[in-house]
C-alpha cells in the first residue's frame, strides 16, 4: 500500500511538472477494466496491448484488456454510459467510427455521449500497391486512374470507414474515378491487394510496417514522413492536402468527475511521451498523436466537419 | 541450423509451456462459448515478460488445446465446445448415446493429433509456398467456397432435404440481421438495440445444440448416455486400430484441414464440415454416417487441428492472420517486436519461427496422453454424474459461455431464445446443423458476392469474375459433384436391383 502510494505521488509529481497544472486527488484503485469495442486481435486491440505493461510500470495496477464486440463498435459505445464513472472503467475510441455511425442510424449513442478524453495515435492512411505492382509513383497511379475512369479497383477496411473516406477523399482531389471494394478488416484487404484481386489497397503506414518488402506504398496521409518511410513522400508534399487516418482514443463514462477525466488523460499522456513506448508504436507504423481532455472539443469538431462533409457528398449519409 | 531451433524449443520452460497450454485449452475448449479464440485472448498478457518463441509455444499449444477440447462437449453432449467442432456431434453424439463415448472421445484424440502433427508439418516445410494458396482466394472463390459450404445441407439431411434448405434458409437470414460486415448497413433489427450485434455464431451453437439436449435430459426419464458395463478404460487399443484402417480419410481430412486453414476467413467449422462430407461421399455403403460412425469423428476432428497448422501458415508468411486466434497471437507477436513476413523463415533471420513451429509438434504430441487423461475423466464424470446434477450444471455453464462472448446479458436471452425454438422445429425433423452452416456461410457468401459484383462491374467482366477463374470453375464443379453424386448412387443402385 505505501508503496502504491509512493509510486502514486511520484507520477503525481512527473504529470506536475510536465503538465504545468494539477488539480486532481483521484486515483485508480486496483485493475482496470479496459473495453475495446472490438473483437480481439484487431489493430484497437494491439493498441491496447502496446499500453498494457506500460500502464503497469507506470501507474502499478493491471489495465485488464477485454473486449465487447457487437455493430462495428456500436454496441460497445452504446453500453459506456451505463457502467461507473468511478475511473475504473474505460473503452476504447476510433475515429471515423463514433463520428460517421450515430450519423448513418440510431446506433444506440451519440458522438457528444461519449466522454473521450485522450486521442493519443493514428494510423495513417496510404495507398498501397504490391511490389511488383507497374505503378511506381502516386503520379503514374493517377494517370493510370485517369486512362479508365472506374477501372482502378482498390480494396479497403469496411464502409464508410477511413479508408473509403480517403478514396473518396482522394478521388476528388486528383480528379479521379476509382472503385472502391470494402473487405472485413485490414487482414483480408491487404491479402486482396496482394493477391492481385485488387489493383491497389487504401490502407495504413501499418501495412507497410507489416508487409515491408512485399509492398510499395505510394503516399501517406502525414504533414512530414514517417521516421520508419523515409522514402515515402507524404501527399502534402505531392500537392494533395491529406492529413489523416484511423485515430484511436480512450473515452469514460459520462459520469466520471472533471478530475477522474483529467488524472485518466494525464496518465495516459505519460504513456504516449514514454521514449521507449513512442519507439515501438513507430516501429508499428503507428504515427504519434497527443490531444488530451482539454483539446478534445475542438479536436472532436474539426474532424466531424470534415468526415461528415466527406460522407454526405459521396452519398454515405444524408 | 535446424538442430539448434529444436533444441531452443525442448527446454524444460518451453515443454512445461506447452504441457501446462495444451492442459488449460482442453479444458477451456471443452465448456461451451469458451473458444480458442478467448482462451488465447485472455492469456496473451502472461506472455509478454515471456521470450518470444516461449510465448509463441504457450499460445500455440493453448489453440490447439482448444480446438482438441471442443470435441468433449460435441461427444457426450451433442454440443459443440467450439463452432470447429460441429461436426462432431454428427456422429460423436450418437456413438455416446449408444454407449462407445469412451471410444469416440478416444477416437477424437488420435484424430486431432495426427491432423495436428500434419498441419504442423506442412507449417514446417511447406508454410511460403503454401501461403500462396490464400492470396489465390479472391472474392469469387471465397463466394463460391461458401455456395460449396451450402450444398453439405444436402449431405447433411439425411432424406430430409426440404426441411434441411429451410433451416439453411432460416440461418442464411438469422446471419443478415445485425450491422453487416462490408457495407455497413444495419438489417432486420426491427429497431431493436439488441440485436443490431446480430446473431452470433457461438451463441447460436450452444442454444440450438446444447438447450434441447438439456430439454430431452429433463423430459425423459432414461440416463443421458447409455453405460457400458464398466466404464474404467478409454477404449484407446480399439480406438487405435478403428484409426490405422481409416488412415486414408485421417489423411485426406487432415489435407483439407491444412487446406482450409491456410484460407483467411474460413476456419476450423468449416474445415471441419469439409472433411465430414467429404469423408461420406467417399464411405462404403454400410457406413451409416450420421448415426455414429466412427468415421465422422476422424475426419472432422483431424481436419479442424490440422486447421492450426495450416492457419499459421499465411500469419507468420504474409502477417494476415489465417483464423481468429491467430489474430491474436500476431498482435502478441508485434506487440513482442516481432516481425511477421518471409524473413521469419530465411536463413540468417530471426530462429523464432522455427522454435515455435517445433514447440508446436511437441504440444500435439503432448495432446496424446493429456488427451486421453482429460478425456477419460471428462467421460466418467459426465456418464456417471446423476441428471439432477448433469442439468443444473450444464445449464449452468451454457449461460456463463454465452453470457463471456460479449459480455451481454441480451445474448443470454437470444441463446435460450434459440434454444427453445431449435427443441420446437427439431420435434418436426429440422436439425440444428444446417441453421448453424447458413449462419456460418451467410457472411462469407454475401462478402464474397459483393465484392466480385463491385469489380466485376468496374472492370465490365462479371461473368470472368464469376466463372472465368479456374479455381472457383474447380470448387462449381466439386458442388455440381457433391450435390448430385447422392442422386447418381441413388439411380445405380436401384438399377442394379
Amino acid at each position: 500500500m505505501k508503496r502504491r502510494t509512493a509510486i502514486k505521488t511520484l507520477s503525481a509529481a512527473a504529470i506536475l511538472t510536465m503538465a504545468g497544472a494539477f488539480s486532481a486527488q483521484a486515483a485508480v484503485n486496483g485493475p482496470v477494466n479496459y473495453i475495446i469495442p472490438f473483437g480481439p486481435g484487431g489493430e484497437s486491440d494491439i493498441s491496447a496491448r502496446f499500453q498494457q505493461p506500460f500502464f503497469k510500470s507506470m501507474f502499478g495496477q493491471d489495465l485488464v484488456v477485454s473486449y465487447q464486440p457487437g455493430g462495428g463498435g456500436a454496441v460497445g459505445w452504446a453500453s459506456l454510459n451505463g457502467k461507473k464513472g468511478d475511473g475504473q472503467t474505460i473503452m476504447g475510441v476510433n475515429l471515423p467510427h463514433i463520428i460517421i455511425k450515430p450519423a448513418q442510424k440510431n446506433v444506440g449513442f451519440n458522438t457528444d455521449d461519449l466522454n473521450t478524453f485522450y486521442m493519443f495515435h493514428f494510423t495513417p492512411d496510404a495507398l498501397v500497391v504490391k511490389a511488383d505492382s507497374p505503378y511506381q509513383s502516386l503520379q503514374e497511379f493517377i494517370d493510370a486512374a485517369k486512362a479508365n475512369p472506374g477501372q482502378m479497383t482498390l480494396s479497403g477496411s469496411g464502409k464508410a470507414s477511413a479508408n473509403h473516406l480517403a478514396q473518396i477523399k482522394f478521388d476528388k482531389m486528383a480528379n479521379i474515378k476509382t472503385t472502391y471494394v470494402p473487405f472485413k478488416g485490414t487482414g483480408a484487404a491487404v491479402a486482396a491487394m496482394l493477391g492481385s484481386q485488387v489493383k491497389a489497397e487504401w490502407g495504413y503506414s501499418t501495412v507497410g510496417a507489416k508487409q515491408g518488402e512485399a509492398v510499395r506504398m505510394l503516399a501517406v496521409a502525414m504533414e512530414q514522413r514517417h521516421p520508419l518511410f523515409p522514402n515515402v513522400p507524404t501527399f502534402k508534399e505531392l500537392g494533395y492536402d491529406m492529413v489523416g487516418g484511423a485515430f484511436r482514443g480512450i473515452a469514460l463514462p459520462k459520469s466520471a468527475s472533471a478530475d477522474t477525466t483529467k488524472m485518466w488523460s494525464d496518465m495516459i499522456g505519460k504513456i504516449n511521451r514514454d521514449p521507449a513506448f513512442v519507439k515501438k508504436m513507430l516501429a508499428g507504423g503507428f504515427a504519434m498523436l497527443d490531444v488530451d481532455a482539454a483539446g478534445m472539443a475542438s479536436f472532436m469538431k474539426a474532424r466531424s466537419t470534415e468526415y461528415l462533409k466527406d460522407a454526405r457528398e459521396a452519398g454515405l449519409i444524408k | 541450423m535446424d538442430i539448434d531451433n529444436f533444441l531452443a524449443a525442448l527446454t524444460l520452460t518451453n515443454i512445461a509451456l506447452a504441457l501446462f497450454g495444451v492442459v488449460a485449452g482442453t479444458i477451456i475448449g471443452s465448456i461451451p462459448g469458451l473458444t480458442a479464440t478467448m482462451a488465447v485472448a485472455v492469456l496473451v498478457p502472461i506472455t509478454f515478460s515471456m521470450e518470444p518463441a516461449s510465448a509463441l509455444i504457450l499460445l500455440g499449444a493453448i489453440y490447439t488445446g482448444a480446438i482438441y477440447g471442443g470435441a468433449y462437449a460435441a461427444i457426450l453432449l451433442n454440443t459443440p465446445g467450439t463452432p470447429s467442432a460441429i461436426a462432431t456431434t454428427f456422429d460423436g453424439y450418437p456413438m455416446a448415446k449408444r454407449g462407445d463415448g469412451d471410444l469416440a472421445v478416444a477416437l477424437a484424440c488420435f484424430a486431432s493429433v495426427f491432423g495436428g502433427l500434419v498441419g504442423a508439418m506442412a507449417l514446417l516445410f511447406l508454410a511460403p509456398p503454401l501461403s500462396e494458396v490464400a492470396l489465390a482466394f479472391g472474392p469469387g472463390e471465397y463466394f463460391w467456397l461458401s455456395i460449396f459450404g451450402l450444398s453439405l445441407i444436402a449431405a447433411l439431411s439425411n432424406g430430409n432435404l426440404m426441411k434441411g434448405l429451410a433451416g439453411g434458409a432460416f440461418g442464411l437470414i438469422l446471419s443478415t440481421v445485425g450491422v453487416a460486415e462490408i457495407s455497413a448497413d444495419i438489417r432486420l433489427t426491427f429497431g431493436s438495440q439488441t440485436l443490431i450485434s446480430g446473431f452470433g455464431v457461438v451463441g447460436a451453437l450452444i442454444g440450438l445444440y446444447c438447450i434441447p439436449v438439456l430439454i430431452d435430459l429433463v423430459a425423459v426419464p432414461d440416463r443421458h448416455l447409455k453405460i457400458e458395463d464398466d466404464v474404467k478404460s478409454v477404449r484407446i487399443g480399439e480406438a487405435a486400430a478403428i484409426a490405422m484402417k481409416s488412415k486414408v480419410n485421417l489423411i485426406r481430412s487432415s489435407i483439407i484441414g491444412t487446406l482450409v486453414g491456410i484460407l483467411p476467413g474460413a476456419g476450423g467449422s468449416v474445415a471441419g464440415l469439409v472433411a465430414y462430407s467429404e469423408a461420406k461421399r467417399n464411405a462404403s455403403p454400410d457406413q451409416k454416417f450420421g448415426e455414429g460412425e466412427p468415421d465422422g469423428i476422424i475426419a472432422t476432428e483431424s481436419a479442424n487441428n490440422a486447421t492450426v497448422g495450416g492457419g499459421f501458415i499465411p500469419t507468420l508468411v504474409l502477417g494476415i492472420p489465417g483464423t481468429p486466434p491467430d489474430a491474436v497471437i500476431l498482435g502478441a507477436l508485434l506487440v513482442q517486436g516481432v516481425r511477421t513476413g518471409p524473413t521469419l523463415f530465411q536463413s540468417g533471420g530471426d530462429s523464432i519461427a522455427y522454435t515455435f513451429i517445433y514447440g508446436l509438434l511437441i504440444a500435439t504430441i503432448l495432446m496424446l496422453p493429456v488427451g486421453l487423461l482429460i478425456g477419460r475423466y471428462a467421460y466418467k464424470s459426465i456418464v456417471t454424474i446423476p441428471k439432477a446434477v448433469l442439468v443444473p450444471t450444464v445449464g449452468f455453464m451454457t449461460i456463463i459461455g454465452t453470457f463471456a462472448i460479449h459480455n451481454s446479458i441480451s445474448d443470454v436471452g437470444i441463446m435460450i431464445g434459440l434454444g427453445i425454438f431449435g427443441w420446437i422445429v427439431g420435434r418436426f425433423g429440422f436439425s440444428a446443423s444446417p441453421i448453424v452452416l447458413g449462419l456460418i456461410l451467410g457472411p462469407i457468401a454475401e462478402q464474397g458476392f459483393v465484392q466480385s459484383w463491385i469489380i466485376g462491374s468496374a472492370t465490365n467482366d462479371l461473368i470472368g469474375m464469376f466463372f472465368g477463374r479456374p479455381i472457383s470453375q474447380a470448387i462449381v464443379a466439386f458442388t455440381l459433384l457433391s450435390l448430385f453424386y447422392p442422386l447418381l448412387v441413388g439411380r445405380r443402385q436401384r438399377a442394379m436391383k
